[in-house]
């Protein structure tokens, strides 16, 4: 029985008087990809951001890996280098190249040497598709190629987890394929994945899971057959038939 | 991909991307702040040597066939003025090396998570930039002094009083330091002018680094780096950028209230000035010469601080 390496229990989340997050209960087994889908407001990205403590929970547990975040000895920049985020606004560092953005945590949080750092950089810039990029600036490349640098940048600390919020959300059309395309290819490397996105297409070919989130709450969690096909709520059908539309 | 500038200086020149930067570069450079610069310059430079009622000075340089003529009464005061100006520099110079340390840190204390540190920060800000900057200089150099000499009584009174060792231990030497510290007026004024406009350069770093994108601290610190990683590789170095036009402008403010220090015996320019007109009664020509100092120095740190800005605006690319 593969492990749960996310353990999320009674979890609530106000903001001022906002419940962002209302009592959410929800595991995440080791390997699992995972495709959280709801309608804007509904908490899927709040609940992201608690995985790896961008978001302090208001009240509720969290485990990684065993690990209780809210443990006053538990050291979260150690939790975090085990838990990669890919961001909708990309989040590069302007003032570093591609490379560079990919080699600075792995030298100065995960202790490598130069070289090191370097060869696995270029090594995965060559598995996003953009090995020329290596020495550009995230100024001088599309929004597609600025993504897939910053999955290879959280790729590089060779974490356990990977958090994507709406990684194509903020994408021309046309680049959004290539982003997809590499998260289908680590989809399959058997690294968990947490997806918050609303392309469909993806969740139906990578995800063994989905959860329909909606108000803060857990509507619906099961297979993307199954939730498309029949999904058991009325809120689930509402949100599904308003996408799936086009 | 480059894209197409207005080309207004190079309209009418030939095809060719060769000539079109080359003259956009050097007229930039040369643009009117660095010749009303070059206007200033010349005008003490005629007002020196070739102005007057009488020349105080002829120096002839026979190899080159001309006599330079030391002009009265300008000649006399750029003189005196001298000692003045490098003393202005010096002062402005090195309080501003030191208000930037305190900016620094204290803009990081502006946006630390550490309620005490932040508080403090806060409490420095608003007290210090409620105060004018002359009742500062006033304050440090003559209430300071008595505040310290008070300080030290107390200290010697508590060596004195005491029978018990390890009070003494401490008592008796801080007292004796404390009692033996005399303000000397340019310490004064560096002291002053890096409490006073360490606040206001507080202000300007914690701006900057709030102007930088959440997202940035987010993904840092989402790599599993420390806040200090974080500020230290990602988030000063992009503030510096956007910081340095305010800064530059400190500077050159920090240049014209340098002034204030006149007050406090020290010898500025300004006071060295006031001093000759003291001597002379030339109030006219020495304070047009004063003022024209100042213009000449804070157009040059203008125009400099224009270069280092237009430079990190282009390395930004």
């Amino acid at each position: 029985m593969p492990d749960k390496i996310i353990e999320i229990r009674n979890l609530h989340k106000w903001f001022g008087r906002i419940h962002a997050l209302d009592d959410v209960n929800l595991d995440v087994e080791t390997g699992e990809v995972l495709v959280i889908i709801g309608p804007s407001g509904s908490g899927k990205s709040t609940l992201l951001r608690c995985v790896n403590h961008l978001e302090k929970p208001s009240s509720g547990h969290l485990y990684i890996d065993g690990v209780d975040l809210e443990a006053k000895d538990t050291d979260i920049n150690e939790v975090r280098t085990e838990i990669g985020m890919v961001f909708q606004q990309f989040n590069l560092f302007p003032h570093m190249t591609a490379l560079q953005n990919i080699t600075l945590a792995q030298r100065i949080v995960r202790k490598r040497s130069g070289e090191e750092a370097e060869r696995v950089g270029r090594e995965l810039l060559e598995r996003v598709g953009i090995p020329e990029k290596a020495d550009s600036y995230p100024g001088q490349l599309s929004g597609g190629q600025q993504q897939r640098v910053a999955i290879a940048r959280a790729l590089a600390m060779n974490p356990k987890i990977m958090l994507f919020d709406e990684p194509t959300s903020a994408l021309d059309p046309e680049m959004i394929k290539e982003v997809l395309d590499v998260m289908l290819d680590l989809a399959q490397t058997g690294i968990t994945m947490l997806v918050v996105t609303h392309e469909m297409g993806f969740a139906r070919a990578a995800a063994r899971r989905m959860v329909f989130m909606d108000e803060g709450k857990i509507i619906e969690e099961t297979t993307p057959e199954l939730l498309f096909t029949a999904p058991k709520h009325e809120r689930t059908k509402l949100f599904l038939s308003k996408i799936l539309e086009h | 991909m480059p894209d197409p500038r207005p080309s207004g200086v190079s309209a009418g020149s030939p095809a060719g991307a060769a000539h079109a930067p080359r003259q956009r570069r050097w007229f930039l450079r040369f643009d009117r702040g660095w010749l009303l610069f070059i206007g200033a310059l010349v005008l003490l430079a005629l007002l020196v040597f070739a102005v007057g009622e009488k020349y105080a000075v002829k120096i002839p340089i026979p190899a080159l066939g001309i006599t330079i003529q030391f002009g009265d009464p300008y000649g006399r005061i750029i003189q005196f003025l001298f000692d003045g100006i490098l003393t202005t520099l010096k002062l402005t110079i090195i309080s501003f090396l030191l208000i930037l340390v305190v900016g620094v840190f204290g803009g990081l204390g502006r946006v630390s998570h550490n309620r005490f540190i932040s508080t403090i920060a806060w409490l420095y800000v608003e007290i210090v930039r409620g105060i004018p900057v002359l009742v500062w200089l006033l304050w440090i150099w003559f209430a300071l002094p008595q505040l310290i000499q008070g300080a030290g009584r107390v200290l010697v009174q508590a060596c004195e009083g005491s029978s018990a060792g390890w009070v003494q231990a401490i008592t008796c030497p801080l007292g004796e330091t404390v009692s033996g510290i005399k303000l000397q007026p340019i310490p004064a004024a560096v002291l002053g002018f890096t409490f006073a406009y360490g606040a206001y350069m507080t202000e300007i770093f914690r701006a900057g680094i709030q102007s930088i994108a959440k997202g940035q601290m987010e993904a840092a610190r989402s790599l599993g780096m420390t806040n200090i990683q974080a500020m230290r590789y990602i988030i000063l170095p992009q503030a510096v950028r956007v910081i340095l036009p305010p800064v530059s402008n400190e500077f050159v403010t920090l240049l014209k209230d340098s002034s204030l220090v006149s007050i406090l015996a020290v010898s500025d320019l300004t006071r060295r000035g006031r001093e000759f007109v003291a001597r002379t009664f030339l109030s006219f020509d020495t304070f047009t010469m004063v003022a024209l100092c100042y213009l000449i120095l804070t157009l040059f740190f203008t125009r400099v601080s224009t270069e280092i800005e237009r430079r990190a605006a282009v390395e930004k690319r």
